[in-house]
């Protein structure tokens, strides 16, 4: 993953806390959120994750023009017609270390990178290849705000 | 609000029920908010005659911002420096989680931290998600 500009607004932050069922009003009610130490509104921990929103080529996502996997009037299987179904990848860890916490202004670039991979007999799914990958957020500034590691994991057939 | 070493010891234990019943709508929110639009979350047509599972399921990332909740309920707010998960087993509508917080460490250097185990469990006690956060607190 590689975005160049996530920019971290209110709204969206306030959309993501409700989401994860959060009502805290530290994420969306800018006054209450003056009166803590916080001292405003910050982002929840997992909202590094929305990213993905800013991420030209984040394949999960619907874009004009490309086919895509789920359905309309018919189920539809993109492996059917060639292109690659993202059904078998589950996400098996993730991490963040919190350099300081998210806050709406800030503008965010993420760079990726590749960690260890490696593989594990399943009890159910098969074969199951493990990859991890170390992305790090940084602000307008440079500064390097939230680091991610994430691991993924590909079976063979549908886990249980 | 914040934490206070002086007030804590390894095996303080925080239980939140973090969701009740969970909806296909709010996967749907979560969907909407964090830009995973992949169809096993949100399309049943797709995630039962292609995917091959009984119905949608959470994202995992949901119900690790389900855990979160819990954690920085205890925690406080901003005062989070590390939080991990593992994903164990899926969720599906109609679940009911549970956040089980254990202390397991209280470091009182010139910023003082705590460490806590965080286990998630579904109405069967089935563990969902396992890790660990660590977080600033006073002295």
């Amino acid at each position: 993953m590689a975005v160049d500009r996530f920019p971290v607004e209110a709204g969206h932050i306030m959309m993501f806390a409700r989401s994860v069922g959060d009502y805290n009003p530290i994420y969306s009610d800018e006054e209450y959120a003056k009166s803590t130490e916080v001292g405003g509104i910050i982002a929840p921990p997992t909202f590094p994750q929305a990213s993905a929103q800013f991420d030209p080529e984040y394949r999960l996502r619907p874009k004009p023009g490309e086919p895509w996997m789920g359905s309309g009037k018919n189920p539809t299987s993109l492996s059917d017609s060639g292109g690659g179904s993202a059904s078998r990848g589950l996400h098996a860890e993730q991490h963040f270390e919190y350099h300081r916490h998210l806050k709406p202004g800030d503008v965010l670039s993420a760079a990726t990178n590749p960690g260890k991979t490696w593989e594990k007999q399943g009890r159910r799914g098969g074969l199951l290849k493990f990859s991890e990958s170390i992305t790090e957020y940084r602000d307008q500034h440079g500064e390097l705000v939230i680091t991610a590691r994430s691991v993924g994991v590909a079976t063979e057939k549908a886990a249980e | 609000m914040a934490l206070r070493a002086s007030e804590l010891k390894t095996g303080d234990t925080y239980e939140e029920v973090v969701v009740e019943d969970l909806k296909r709508t709010q996967i749907v929110q979560y969907a909407g908010a964090s830009g995973d639009y992949n169809p096993v979350h949100t399309d049943n047509l797709f995630v039962t005659e292609v995917a091959g599972y009984p119905t949608v399921f959470a994202h995992g990332m949901l119900t690790m911002g389900l855990a979160g909740k819990a954690v920085t309920n205890y925690v406080g707010d901003g005062r989070l420096t590390n939080f991990g998960v593992r994903f164990s087993k899926q969720v599906w509508p109609g679940d009911t989680l549970t956040t089980n917080l254990t202390v397991t460490e209280v470091s009182t250097g010139d910023v003082p931290t705590v460490a806590v185990d965080v286990v998630t469990t579904n109405a069967d006690g089935d563990v969902v998600v396992k890790g660990t956060a660590t977080a600033r607190i006073d002295p």
